[in-house]
Protein backbone atom coordinates (compact mmCIF):
# COMPACT_ATOMS: atom_id res chain seq x y z
CA UNK A 1 0.00 0.00 0.00
CA UNK A 2 2.82 2.52 0.78
CA UNK A 3 4.72 1.70 -2.16
CA UNK A 4 1.48 2.67 -4.28
CA UNK A 5 0.84 5.44 -2.41
CA UNK A 6 4.16 7.11 -2.96
CA UNK A 7 3.95 6.05 -6.89
CA UNK A 8 0.98 8.02 -7.11
CA UNK A 9 2.40 11.06 -5.18
CA UNK A 10 4.99 10.62 -7.56
CA UNK A 11 2.33 10.79 -10.62
CA UNK A 12 0.72 13.55 -9.43
CA UNK A 13 3.79 15.57 -9.42
CA UNK A 14 4.53 14.20 -13.16
CA UNK A 15 1.19 15.03 -14.16
CA UNK A 16 1.11 18.50 -12.47
CA UNK A 17 4.57 19.56 -14.62
CA UNK A 18 3.49 17.59 -17.78
CA UNK A 19 0.89 19.41 -18.05
CA UNK A 20 2.52 23.19 -17.42
CA UNK A 21 5.03 21.86 -19.69
CA UNK A 22 3.42 21.07 -22.52
CA UNK A 23 1.61 24.49 -22.62
CA UNK A 24 4.88 26.17 -22.37
CA UNK A 25 5.86 23.98 -25.48
CA UNK A 26 2.51 24.80 -27.13
CA UNK A 27 3.18 28.53 -26.57
CA UNK A 28 6.62 28.49 -27.91
CA UNK A 29 5.73 26.48 -30.75
CA UNK A 30 2.89 29.15 -31.09
CA UNK A 31 5.41 32.45 -30.81
CA UNK A 32 7.71 30.74 -33.87
CA UNK A 33 4.44 30.62 -36.03
CA UNK A 34 3.56 33.89 -35.74
CA UNK A 35 6.90 34.95 -36.42
CA UNK A 36 7.21 32.76 -39.12
CA UNK A 37 4.26 34.18 -40.59
CA UNK A 38 5.13 37.45 -40.11
CA UNK A 39 8.34 37.26 -41.66
CA UNK A 40 6.90 35.28 -45.11
CA UNK A 41 3.96 38.34 -45.18
CA UNK A 42 6.88 40.89 -44.94
CA UNK A 43 8.76 39.69 -47.36
CA UNK A 44 5.91 39.31 -49.85
CA UNK A 45 4.84 43.04 -49.22
CA UNK A 46 8.21 43.90 -49.88
CA UNK A 47 8.33 41.99 -53.19
CA UNK A 48 5.26 43.25 -54.14
CA UNK A 49 6.54 47.13 -53.41
CA UNK A 50 9.77 46.33 -55.92
CA UNK A 51 7.43 45.62 -58.67
CA UNK A 52 5.10 47.82 -58.20
CA UNK A 53 8.04 50.47 -58.26
CA UNK B 1 8.00 43.08 -20.71
CA UNK B 2 11.17 42.32 -22.12
CA UNK B 3 13.16 39.49 -22.28
CA UNK B 4 15.74 39.54 -19.80
CA UNK B 5 12.74 40.30 -17.21
CA UNK B 6 11.29 36.96 -18.63
CA UNK B 7 14.30 34.93 -18.36
CA UNK B 8 15.05 36.55 -14.50
CA UNK B 9 11.56 35.63 -13.90
CA UNK B 10 11.81 31.69 -14.90
CA UNK B 11 15.17 31.46 -13.21
CA UNK B 12 13.57 32.87 -9.72
CA UNK B 13 10.44 30.38 -10.68
CA UNK B 14 12.88 27.34 -11.27
CA UNK B 15 14.92 28.08 -8.35
CA UNK B 16 12.59 28.08 -5.89
CA UNK B 17 10.49 24.82 -7.20
CA UNK B 18 13.82 22.97 -6.87
CA UNK B 19 14.09 24.11 -3.32
CA UNK B 20 10.35 23.53 -2.33
CA UNK B 21 10.46 20.00 -4.22
CA UNK B 22 13.05 19.22 -2.03
CA UNK B 23 11.71 20.63 0.98
CA UNK B 24 7.83 18.95 -0.10
CA UNK B 25 9.97 15.73 -0.59
CA UNK B 26 12.80 15.37 1.71
CA UNK B 27 12.29 17.50 4.66
CA UNK B 28 8.52 17.49 5.34
CA UNK B 29 7.19 14.62 7.05
CA UNK B 30 4.58 12.62 5.69
CA UNK B 31 0.83 13.35 6.99
CA UNK B 32 0.00 10.67 9.76
CA UNK B 33 -3.43 9.55 7.81
CA UNK B 34 -2.59 10.02 4.11
CA UNK B 35 0.79 8.95 3.84
CA UNK B 36 2.93 10.09 1.16
CA UNK B 37 0.60 11.07 -1.24
CA UNK B 38 -0.61 13.87 1.08
CA UNK B 39 2.14 16.41 -0.68
CA UNK B 40 0.16 16.38 -3.87
CA UNK B 41 -1.52 19.28 -2.34
CA UNK B 42 1.61 21.63 -2.34
CA UNK B 43 0.90 21.26 -6.19
CA UNK B 44 -3.03 20.67 -6.18
CA UNK B 45 -3.94 23.64 -4.14
CA UNK B 46 -1.40 26.11 -5.66
CA UNK B 47 -2.27 25.21 -9.58
CA UNK B 48 -6.35 26.01 -8.12
CA UNK B 49 -5.61 29.51 -6.54
CA UNK B 50 -3.64 30.49 -9.52
CA UNK B 51 -6.70 29.41 -12.40
CA UNK B 52 -8.74 31.25 -9.47
CA UNK B 53 -7.10 34.24 -9.73
CA UNK B 54 -6.60 33.92 -13.58
CA UNK B 55 -10.35 33.36 -14.37
CA UNK B 56 -11.43 36.61 -11.80
CA UNK B 57 -8.62 38.57 -13.98
CA UNK B 58 -10.22 37.98 -17.28
CA UNK B 59 -14.01 38.71 -15.89
CA UNK B 60 -12.23 42.20 -14.70
CA UNK B 61 -10.49 42.80 -18.11
CA UNK B 62 -13.88 41.44 -19.88
CA UNK B 63 -16.05 43.86 -18.02
CA UNK B 64 -13.07 47.13 -18.70
CA UNK B 65 -13.34 45.91 -22.21
CA UNK B 66 -17.10 46.30 -22.59
CA UNK B 67 -16.78 49.72 -20.89
CA UNK B 68 -13.38 51.10 -22.71
CA UNK B 69 -14.09 49.05 -25.95
CA UNK B 70 -10.31 48.83 -25.85
CA UNK B 71 -8.95 45.73 -27.37
CA UNK B 72 -5.60 45.18 -25.27
CA UNK B 73 -8.37 44.67 -22.08
CA UNK B 74 -9.68 41.75 -24.53
CA UNK B 75 -5.97 40.51 -25.21
CA UNK B 76 -5.73 40.33 -21.29
CA UNK B 77 -8.46 38.39 -20.72
CA UNK B 78 -7.68 35.87 -23.09
CA UNK B 79 -3.87 35.22 -22.13
CA UNK B 80 -4.84 34.60 -18.23
CA UNK B 81 -7.62 32.63 -19.35
CA UNK B 82 -6.04 30.50 -21.44
CA UNK B 83 -2.92 30.37 -18.52
CA UNK B 84 -5.78 29.86 -16.27
CA UNK B 85 -6.94 26.80 -18.12
CA UNK B 86 -3.58 25.11 -17.76
CA UNK B 87 -3.44 25.85 -14.39
CA UNK B 88 -6.97 24.78 -13.48
CA UNK B 89 -6.13 21.07 -15.62
CA UNK B 90 -3.37 20.81 -13.44
CA UNK B 91 -5.55 20.89 -10.63
CA UNK B 92 -8.10 18.91 -11.90
CA UNK B 93 -5.42 15.88 -12.64
CA UNK B 94 -3.51 16.04 -9.92
CA UNK B 95 -7.05 15.50 -7.68
CA UNK B 96 -7.90 12.65 -9.53
CA UNK B 97 -4.71 11.07 -8.93
CA UNK B 98 -4.96 11.80 -5.00
CA UNK B 99 -8.56 10.82 -5.12
CA UNK B 100 -7.45 6.96 -6.58
CA UNK B 101 -5.64 6.38 -3.35
CA UNK B 102 -7.41 7.70 -0.86
CA UNK B 103 -11.22 7.53 -1.81
CA UNK B 104 -10.35 4.82 -4.02
CA UNK B 105 -12.38 6.17 -7.49
CA UNK B 106 -10.56 8.26 -9.96
CA UNK B 107 -13.66 10.61 -9.98
CA UNK B 108 -16.74 11.22 -7.91
CA UNK B 109 -20.03 13.75 -9.16
CA UNK B 110 -19.57 15.75 -6.01
CA UNK B 111 -20.57 19.05 -5.78
CA UNK B 112 -16.97 20.59 -5.62
CA UNK B 113 -15.15 17.86 -8.86
CA UNK B 114 -18.55 18.78 -10.78
CA UNK B 115 -18.64 22.61 -10.70
CA UNK B 116 -14.57 22.51 -11.06
CA UNK B 117 -15.24 20.57 -14.42
CA UNK B 118 -17.97 22.69 -15.52
CA UNK B 119 -15.59 25.68 -14.83
CA UNK B 120 -13.03 24.10 -16.82
CA UNK B 121 -15.46 22.94 -19.43
CA UNK B 122 -17.05 26.73 -19.62
CA UNK B 123 -13.39 28.25 -20.11
CA UNK B 124 -12.27 25.52 -22.50
CA UNK B 125 -15.90 26.59 -24.60
CA UNK B 126 -14.90 30.84 -24.21
CA UNK B 127 -11.34 30.20 -25.84
CA UNK B 128 -13.92 28.06 -28.35
CA UNK B 129 -15.79 30.66 -28.84
CA UNK B 130 -13.30 33.20 -29.89
CA UNK B 131 -11.94 30.82 -32.68
CA UNK B 132 -15.91 30.57 -33.83
CA UNK B 133 -15.83 34.82 -34.72
CA UNK B 134 -13.99 36.44 -37.49
CA UNK B 135 -14.76 40.36 -36.70
CA UNK B 136 -12.03 41.40 -33.56
CA UNK B 137 -14.61 43.48 -32.39
CA UNK B 138 -17.40 41.56 -32.24
CA UNK B 139 -15.43 38.60 -30.98
CA UNK B 140 -14.08 40.76 -27.94
CA UNK B 141 -17.55 41.56 -27.32
CA UNK B 142 -18.88 38.22 -27.32
CA UNK B 143 -16.06 36.64 -25.13
CA UNK B 144 -16.15 39.23 -23.16
CA UNK B 145 -20.13 38.67 -22.29
CA UNK B 146 -18.92 34.67 -21.91
CA UNK B 147 -16.56 35.51 -19.50
CA UNK B 148 -18.44 37.57 -16.69
CA UNK B 149 -21.11 35.05 -17.22
CA UNK B 150 -18.35 31.85 -16.75
CA UNK B 151 -16.63 33.82 -13.82
CA UNK B 152 -20.06 33.08 -11.54
CA UNK B 153 -18.88 29.28 -11.35
CA UNK B 154 -15.44 30.75 -9.40
CA UNK B 155 -17.15 31.51 -6.20
CA UNK B 156 -19.80 27.89 -6.62
CA UNK B 157 -16.29 26.15 -7.01
CA UNK B 158 -15.16 28.00 -4.31
CA UNK B 159 -18.01 27.59 -1.64
CA UNK B 160 -19.46 24.05 -2.71
CA UNK B 161 -17.62 22.57 0.10
CA UNK B 162 -19.33 24.78 2.16
CA UNK B 163 -22.77 24.53 0.63
CA UNK B 164 -23.53 21.42 0.13
CA UNK B 165 -22.30 17.80 1.54
CA UNK B 166 -19.10 16.21 -0.22
CA UNK B 167 -16.76 13.70 -0.39
CA UNK B 168 -13.86 16.36 -1.06
CA UNK B 169 -12.93 17.52 2.46
CA UNK B 170 -13.71 20.49 4.11
CA UNK B 171 -11.46 23.75 3.18
CA UNK B 172 -7.74 24.17 4.66
CA UNK B 173 -8.09 27.80 4.15
CA UNK B 174 -11.14 29.84 5.63
CA UNK B 175 -12.38 26.40 6.93
CA UNK B 176 -13.04 23.97 9.09
CA UNK B 177 -10.26 21.97 7.94
CA UNK B 178 -6.53 22.33 9.81
CA UNK B 179 -2.73 22.03 9.09
CA UNK B 180 0.14 21.50 10.78
CA UNK B 181 2.00 25.38 9.96
CA UNK B 182 5.02 23.44 8.21
CA UNK B 183 2.61 22.44 5.55
CA UNK B 184 0.70 25.68 5.65
CA UNK B 185 4.21 28.01 4.82
CA UNK B 186 5.16 25.23 2.39
CA UNK B 187 1.35 25.49 0.56
CA UNK B 188 2.04 29.31 0.11
CA UNK B 189 5.75 29.59 -0.45
CA UNK B 190 4.97 27.14 -3.58
CA UNK B 191 2.52 29.52 -4.75
CA UNK B 192 4.73 31.79 -5.39
CA UNK B 193 6.90 29.87 -7.92
CA UNK B 194 3.68 29.10 -9.97
CA UNK B 195 2.44 32.64 -10.03
CA UNK B 196 5.68 33.96 -11.05
CA UNK B 197 5.50 31.20 -14.28
CA UNK B 198 2.00 32.13 -14.47
CA UNK B 199 2.98 35.35 -15.18
CA UNK B 200 5.37 34.45 -17.60
CA UNK B 201 3.38 32.58 -19.66
CA UNK B 202 0.67 35.53 -19.53
CA UNK B 203 3.46 37.90 -20.86
CA UNK B 204 4.49 35.53 -23.72
CA UNK B 205 0.41 35.16 -24.25
CA UNK B 206 -0.17 38.55 -24.67
CA UNK B 207 3.08 39.10 -26.69
CA UNK B 208 1.43 36.49 -29.27
CA UNK B 209 -1.77 38.56 -28.80
CA UNK B 210 -0.07 41.74 -30.25
CA UNK B 211 1.42 40.03 -33.18
CA UNK B 212 -1.75 38.18 -33.99
CA UNK B 213 -2.83 41.80 -34.71
CA UNK B 214 0.20 42.87 -36.27
CA UNK B 215 -0.33 39.89 -38.46
CA UNK B 216 -3.98 40.61 -39.42
CA UNK B 217 -2.96 44.42 -40.42
CA UNK B 218 -0.08 42.94 -42.57
CA UNK B 219 -2.62 40.26 -44.23
CA UNK B 220 -5.25 43.19 -45.24
CA UNK B 221 -1.90 45.00 -46.76
CA UNK B 222 -0.62 42.15 -48.43
CA UNK B 223 -4.72 41.77 -50.10
CA UNK B 224 -4.90 45.32 -50.61
CA UNK B 225 -1.16 45.59 -52.84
Amino acid sequence: MDERNFLYMFYGFLAAWLILALYLVALVGRERRLQREMDNLRRMIEEKHREAS
Amino acid sequence: MREKTLIVLCIVAAILLAHNLYVILLVLPDEVAQGPIFRIIFLHVPAAWTAFLGFLAAAVASALYLVRKDLRYDAFAVAVTEVGLAFAAANLVTGMIWARIIWGIWWTWDARLTSMLVCWLLYAGYLMLRHAVEEPTQRARIAAVFSIFASVDVPIVFFSIRWWRTQHPQPVVWGGGSMDPAYWNMLFLNWVPLLLLGMVMVVIRLRQERRQRELEALRRMAHAL
